[in-house]
């Protein structure tokens, strides 16, 4: 008995029971083979860019979820964009496992803090973090900023604390990270541009 | 990059070294493989390792690590002993005519002006002869003995075939083949691509390593031809922005440089940069720094800079030295500093001599981490045994730990290798609380605004006035911050040939930075930018990728800085005259009323080839210089200086000048270098195709790939040791020691070095004590604290190890 996939979806519909599939005439693993949906069929596809070096391969991103406001997305599998003129839809070793660098279990899920001398961490809120931050920030800097050298020349620098920033985040973070941080009075400010 | 990814497929000759882009950049290497095969290119590879881009190379050629300078040196000796140079280019578009002052020397390894006890030069004689009129003299024949021609030709003539060979270990027919392979494309329709990366910057000669490449691309014609140029592969998805951006310790966005505490005077300032034309008729772009400067303030400030207070010069923080990462960690060691933060970076695992590092970070009082994943540098006080031994009680270093959102949590904007700036999209939340960097940026801003306005305290202006417009004020948008760095008019802007016709009304994006003014009425955050989101939109949004002169430069794709331009110095593929060098290679051309073609021609639209404005509208002379003047630490032509640590302990060609002589080392540092008696390895660090830096040993799939820390040795070096492939070996320099699993391959071969045998020792970076994968040691635990004169980028490449079977 030959059964198209189309037939065989219209057997069940007409009401057979799953324990009659054998009476079919035909393999159970087969028939489950035919049924299984393509996994990207139902996706929803984000267009986005390889964070690890600078080729910058387009990525669709497939995801769960409608990006209804009550269903929550989750990537689930990420491929080369055949769109983008420089990778055209390839990617490495790297990029082909992105999807792991999303739902690492090492990713950070909340604010902590880790006490002097002390061996673990402590959860805190954002609150307590942006709060405590500043406090050691405004201490620092009150202490420490120089408004004029001894040659008398208005220099308004804080040079006791410095700053490290990202290259992997986007140019809009890094435009607003240099405002903040220079408009502080920080010259030790450096990104991974050396290293 | 010069040039763009694409655009590698142009190409005649592809040149890979300091780089290994076949593993390192595999998406990009493929237009490698299409210059191959379609365009019949030859691709040679440069590298101690037989890597696998020497795999599908044409010609491999083996080199010493540390020593390109010596190998480009011996190519520029080649090329002009042999003349097979592009003349009229040369003579055209380069300072080859330039006459030098005549106090300008170079004897036993060192130019003129040499201070040995600061460790730096006295630059004053770097410099041209001046005419009365105030323009640097030429000779065009090329014959003054004291052109910048016959000066380089002098130079470069001690770099002989054998001097090369003798100094990198290169056998001497292999390097003549490599210099024929070079020497083809200095005809007018060949072209030569320079690929590089981190195996060209991590030393302490690393910038001139660059610039001799540079000086061959000069020599042969081929920068701003399609197919040319001189390209960095670059590590980071947006390192390329972040140096746009300006986030270094003496730069603003876009390239502007901050004061030095010298410099009081507001005028004196701009007038220093605002660089005047070395030779008549030259456009000298930088003549109009004023306006990039005043709109930046603008930008920031809002109406708070006014012409009155200079635009709020003073706020600005000014340099008494640069503040790079090992002068920080220099700094921190002392216990001069308080407090760190460290936005998506892990110094701890990237910054040299690990040991050092500990020691630093455990002197401050604050340390702040904001990242995606649990770093080492965040948990630099927990103790991993043999991996990380420290005692966690007697560090008193107070830490805060910010999870951030990755790539896929946001939208935004990145720019790659190619200066493409490209716009992405969030396809999902970030896990738990994590917050997007621009939420905790004015997360913590907001909480200091507020402290300064309760409390007061020194200089609190630049903090109360900075602007802040944004919808959200907690959470600024990717959109509001790239209109923002786009710039826009704050009056009504009009056309300067008829100034009744309005060409943009107050509060209007800007086209790009061509429109920039000096004098308050325009805001720009990163001039370079400008011409990303316009009226017409986010362009770099744009996702039109056809490409109709079949060079590669799709336009409608993403945006380019500046102004969209895809390959810079394009003025230079056409000669004097404004026909293109090679008419199967298009990319500009002088259409008899302005300059036209697939690019974005880089020079005044309107500059009549007759006028003779030169191609490199950034430089005073508008020419591309083969003597440097004094904008580099070292000299104005490149000369070979062995790495800090040498497996020969001497200099070939000086023995009294053995390691680069304007080198910045601390006092500490100097102490923990090792010698070659006692390290007598060649040791080079690299990466994995499977692996990227210190991230990916936190996902599943790439742990799984490489999951164990190893080193690479040769079967020579392993036969003399005993060593077979999969034993635990031992290494150390004379900073620290780790353990690893030693792979024996046939890519690592003896090279023979001033009479000497010298083997490499390969040490892939990915392990730590953090991650998926099994843990490893930093390789930081080796390598010297050190860096380039000019950048400060450290040595990484070339140190000294021992080894031996654990």
């Amino acid at each position: 008995m030959n059964v198209t996939r189309r037939r065989f979806l219209k057997i069940c519909a007409t009401g057979l029971g799953s324990s009659s599939v054998v009476a079919l005439g035909f393999p159970v693993t087969k028939a489950q083979a035919e049924v299984r949906a393509f996994k990207l069929a139902r996706s929803s596809e984000t267009r986005n860019t390889c964070p690890y070096c600078s080729v910058s391969c387009g990525l669709i991103m497939h995801s769960l979820g409608d990006r209804a406001k009550n269903a929550e997305s989750s990537i689930f599998h990420i491929e080369g964009d055949p769109d983008h003129p420089v990778n055209r839809g390839t990617l490495c070793p790297k990029g082909a496992g992105l999807v792991d660098f999303i739902h690492s279990p090492n990713r950070l899920k909340y604010p902590e803090y880790r006490a002097a001398g002390s061996d673990r961490w402590q959860r805190i809120s954002w609150d307590e973090a942006f709060a405590r931050v500043a406090r050691w920030m405004k201490d620092d800097r009150d202490r420490n900023f120089l408004a004029k050298n001894a040659a008398g020349a208005t220099v308004n620098r804080w040079l006791t604390t410095g700053f490290l920033a990202a290259s992997a985040s986007s140019n809009e973070a890094g435009y607003l990270t240099h405002k903040v941080i220079r408009n502080l009075g920080v010259l030790a400010f450096d990104n991974q541009a050396r290293v | 990059m010069t040039n763009h990814w694409v655009d590698i497929k142009n190409a005649n000759v592809i040149i890979v070294m300091g780089g290994n882009a076949a593993e390192a950049h595999p998406c990009g290497f493929k237009w490698v493989t299409e210059a191959k095969a379609h365009n019949q290119a030859t691709l040679v590879v440069i590298d101690p390792r037989f890597t696998r881009s020497a795999s599908v190379a044409d010609l491999y050629a083996p080199v010493r690590t540390g020593t390109d300078i010596a190998f480009l040196g011996g190519v520029i000796n080649y090329l002009l002993s042999k003349d097979r140079i592009q003349h009229e280019y040369v003579k055209s578009y380069t300072n080859a005519s330039f006459l030098v002052a005549e106090g300008f020397t170079f004897e036993d390894g060192l130019f003129s002006g040499y201070d040995a006890g600061g460790r730096k030069y006295d630059r004053s004689t770097w410099a041209y002869q001046m005419g009365p009129d105030g323009y640097a003299l030429v000779d065009e024949t090329l014959q003054h003995p004291r052109c910048v021609f016959q000066l380089m030709k002098q130079h470069f003539s001690r770099y002989t075939p054998e001097a090369v060979s003798n100094i990198c270990g290169t056998p001497r027919e292999t390097f003549l083949k490599v210099c024929e392979i070079i020497a083809t494309t200095s005809v007018p329709d060949r072209t030569l691509t320079f690929l590089y990366a981190l195996g060209w910057t991590q030393h302490s000669t690393g910038s001139q390593i660059i610039r001799t490449a540079a000086m061959v691309q000069l020599l042969l014609g081929n920068i701003g031809m399609a197919g040319g140029g001189v390209n960095a592969l670059r590590g980071h998805s947006n390192i390329q922005g972040l140096t746009d951006l300006g986030l270094l310790s003496d730069l603003l966005p876009g390239y502007l440089t901050l004061p030095r505490e010298q410099e009081t005077d507001f005028k004196a300032y701009l007038d220093k940069r605002s660089i005047k034309p070395l030779r008549p008729g030259q456009m000298s772009y930088w003549q109009n720094y004023p306006k990039f400067h005043v709109s930046l303030m603008k930008s920031w400030y809002g109406a708070a800079a006014t012409k009155e207070n200079n635009f709020c010069f003073d706020w600005l923080p000014k340099l008494d030295k640069v503040y790079d990462i090992l002068q920080v960690f220099e700094l921190m060691a002392q216990g001069q500093l308080n407090g760190y933060f460290c936005q998506g970076f892990n110094p701890l695992a990237a910054v040299p001599n690990k040991a050092k590092l500990v020691k630093a970070l455990s002197k401050l009082k604050y340390l702040v981490v904001i990242d995606p994943l649990a770093t080492e540098t965040s948990c630099f006080w927990e103790n991993h045994g043999e991996y990380h031994d420290v005692d966690s009680a007697k560090i008193s270093t107070e830490v805060l730990r910010l999870p951030s959102t990755c790539f896929a949590e946001e939208n935004g904007s990145l720019t790659n290798s190619g200066r493409w700036l490209q716009w992405h999209y969030q396809g999902a939340r970030p896990p738990g609380e994590a917050k997007a960097d621009t939420e905790i940026m004015a997360g913590i801003f907001l909480k200091i605004r507020e402290l300064y306005r309760k409390e007061g305290g020194p200089f609190p202006d630049a903090i109360a006035n900075l602007t802040w417009n944004y919808q959200i004020p907690a959470a600024p948008s990717p959109e509001e911050l790239a209109m923002e760095y786009n710039g826009k008019a704050l009056e009504d802007l009009t056309d300067p040939k008829d100034p009744t016709k309005v060409i943009l009304k107050k509060g209007q994006q800007l086209d790009g930075f061509g429109q920039l003014k000096d004098d308050g009425s325009t805001a720009c955050g990163c001039w370079i930018y400008s011409g990303a989101w316009t009226e017409k939109g986010n362009l770099m949004a744009r996702r039109d990728n056809s490409d109709p002169s079949g060079l590669g430069n799709t336009l409608n794709w993403g945006f380019a800085w500046p102004a969209n331009r895809r390959v810079l110095y394009n003025r230079a593929s056409c000669d004097t005259t404004g026909k293109p060098w090679d008419p199967k290679r298009k990319l500009v051309y002088w259409d008899g009323a302005k300059w036209a073609g697939a690019d974005v021609p880089d020079l005044k639209p309107d500059a009549a080839p007759a006028d003779g404005m030169g191609p490199f509208i950034m430089q005073a002379e508008g020419v591309g210089r083969l003597f440097a003047l004094d904008k580099m630490a070292e000299g104005p032509f490149p000369e070979h200086y062995e790495p800090f640590e040498t497996p020969i302990d001497t200099n070939p060609l000086h023995p009294k000048v053995i390691s680069n002589p304007a080198a910045r080392v601390f006092r500490g540092d100097a102490d923990e270098f090792g010698k070659g008696q006692q390290y007598p390895y060649a040791a080079t660090t690299y990466r994995l195709t499977e692996h990227f830096h210190y991230w990916t040993k936190h996902t599943r799939l790439s742990s799984i790939m490489q999951p164990e820390q190893f080193v690479e040795i040769g079967e020579e070096l392993a036969r003399e040791k005993g060593i077979r492939g999969g034993d635990k070996v031992r290494v150390w320099s004379h900073r620290g020691s780790i353990k690893a699993v030693a792979v024996v391959t046939k890519r690592i071969r003896p090279l023979k070095v001033n009479g000497k045998t010298v083997h490499h020792v390969g040490i892939p970076i990915h392990w730590g004590f953090k991650g998926v994968a099994r843990k490893g040691y930093l390789a930081n635990v080796l390598t010297p604290f050190v860096g380039d004169a000019n950048t400060q980028t450290p040595e990484f490449k070339s140190f000294l190890v021992n080894l031996e079977k654990a």
